[in-house]
């Protein structure tokens, strides 16, 4: 029972703090804008504009809800959430601190040491693109329509790309599950032992969530707006809150793999933790603040034609040095 | 390729540590060039006299037809401005005006001018139509960008 009542509040409690996270990832983006930008951002909603997510919240749940007349209602209304859950059940398996002791009982600090962690999360980002799709067929429009299926080839072609550089990191640490990958970077991050692959994840890392350079799917100026187009209110909302969970849980994914996780000196492990994870972000955000965009064609070609053969590369080469030194 | 990013991503990130270019009004207010056409102000002269006649040029000059003069005879004993006559009503509906600067260029005693000020919102239209005393400066000296704008040797053999 203690246990039972152990995982109810940690589950509450990743994922209150994931949802505000992601939210406030919305401000840390137009801050992180303006800063490049030698503007200020929004600095006037409660201390440093610190209030305008929840502004903008609330802004969206009083917005009229828009169902184009000949669109597929159902399809319309669940897409989001298929886009959702995937974004949200994927940090599960994250472990975001070592164990601590609170009125003695032991907590491990994450929800699920799944023993094939890894696999997990690529399982639920390959449900994530259903979402995408579903969503920009059943809008009935053509923006979203093609929208929706650029997005779906991009997310489709560099998640083969994603699990390959992931796999150096899986063949040093013998183990997929994510608390063993963190164990076995206890004296080196990972970061330093497959350079080659923490650039291809983090290439495919952009593909994966939409982020620019590689955001077509969603560029307003191509697109007005992709898949989203017609979407508005809180459905808008649900999207554009799982695009933040997906960023925010691949670049969990990315610290734990490649930055060594929670592990750090002096301050505490939770700290690291959410540190790399940030750190994670405003590289993407500065990114999108400085790149244009790729066309579609650049897009697929980058994927199929150079990232593909450079991550069976750099599994290949890894699996020989793994053999030739006994690693 | 690579090389091009990175020099981008520097490029952006000297940005950040440029101080900011955003005035944060209403804390900070940028001031506006000399010539700016804002509110409608009646100056006096030198001696403290109004300058408009109610000669209604202002008025006719108007595109939009905004301004409304009426005149009177000035007392001898205690003249209110410098000719035969003065302007006992004189209204300006700023919500009509286009700020075009029309009516400055016709007075000729360099009576009604155009200010800097553009801050003057109301919440009721019928606080727009502005009387003769929201326009008459108690002093020139308050508007200094109005300073030498109609020099008074010029304009007093008008009169």
């Amino acid at each position: 029972m203690a246990i039972a009542g152990v995982i109810l509040i940690k589950v509450i409690v990743v994922f209150t703090v994931l949802l505000i996270l992601a939210a406030y990832m919305t401000w840390m983006e137009r801050r992180v804008f303006a800063l490049v930008q030698v503007r200020v951002g929004p600095n006037r909603v409660g201390p440093a504009g610190l209030l305008q997510p929840i502004a903008d919240g609330i802004k969206l749940m009083f917005k009229e809800t828009l169902i184009p007349a000949d669109a597929n209602k159902i399809i319309f209304i669940l897409a989001p959430a298929l886009t959702l859950i995937p974004a949200l059940s994927s940090i599960a398996v994250i472990p975001f601190g070592d164990k601590v002791e609170i009125f003695g009982y032991q907590i491990d600090l994450f929800l699920a040491d799944v023993n094939i962690g890894i696999l997990y999360i690529f399982a639920l980002s390959g449900l994530g693109v259903y979402g995408i799709v579903l969503g920009s067929w059943s809008s009935n429009s053509k923006y979203p329509l093609l929208g929706g299926l650029r997005s779906a080839a991009q997310l489709i072609s560099y998640e083969l790309s994603l699990g390959l550089s992931l796999l150096g990191v899986v063949m040093l640490s013998e183990t997929l599950s994510l608390k063993g990958i963190v164990d076995a970077q206890s004296e080196i991050p990972f970061i330093i032992l497959q350079p080659l692959g923490f650039v291809l994840f983090v290439i495919c890392m952009l593909a994966e969530t939409n982020r620019a350079p590689f955001d077509l799917p969603e560029a307003e100026s191509e697109l007005t707006g992709g898949f989203h187009t017609e979407y508005s209110s809180m459905h808008f909302a649900v999207y554009f809150l799982a695009e933040y969970c997906n960023m925010i849980t691949l670049s969990a994914v990315g610290a734990t793999f490649f930055l060594g996780g929670w592990r750090g000196p002096f301050l505490p492990p939770v700290v690291w933790f959410l540190i790399k994870v940030i750190a994670f972000m405003f590289f993407f955000m500065w990114l999108r603040a400085t790149t244009p965009r790729l066309r579609y064609d650049q897009l697929m070609d980058f994927g199929w034609k150079i990232l593909l053969p450079v991550s069976i590369l750099n599994a290949i080469v890894t699996a020989g040095a793994i053999t030739f030194f006994n690693l | 390729m690579f090389t091009a990013i990175f020099r981008g991503l520097w490029l952006t990130l000297k940005h950040s540590w440029k101080s900011r270019e955003t005035v944060q009004y209403p804390e900070q207010k940028e001031s506006m060039p000399i010539g700016y056409r804002g509110l409608h102000k009646l100056l006096r002269w030198e001696d403290g006299l109004e300058r408009c006649v109610g000669c209604k040029l202002c008025s006719a000059a108007c595109p939009v037809d905004c301004i409304h003069v009426e005149s009177e005879e000035n007392e001898s004993s205690s003249p209110v401005s410098k000719g035969e006559r003065y302007a006992s009503v004189y209204e300006i509906n700023e919500l009509r005006c286009i700020f075009c600067g029309y009516c400055e260029e016709a007075c000729p005693v360099g009576a009604i001018v155009l200010s800097n000020e553009y801050e003057f919102c109301a919440d009721d239209r019928s606080k727009f139509l502005y009387e003769k005393e929201d326009f008459l400066v108690k002093r020139n000296e308050d508007y200094p960008e109005l300073k030498n704008r109609y020099p008074e040797e010029k304009l007093l053999t008008y009169l």
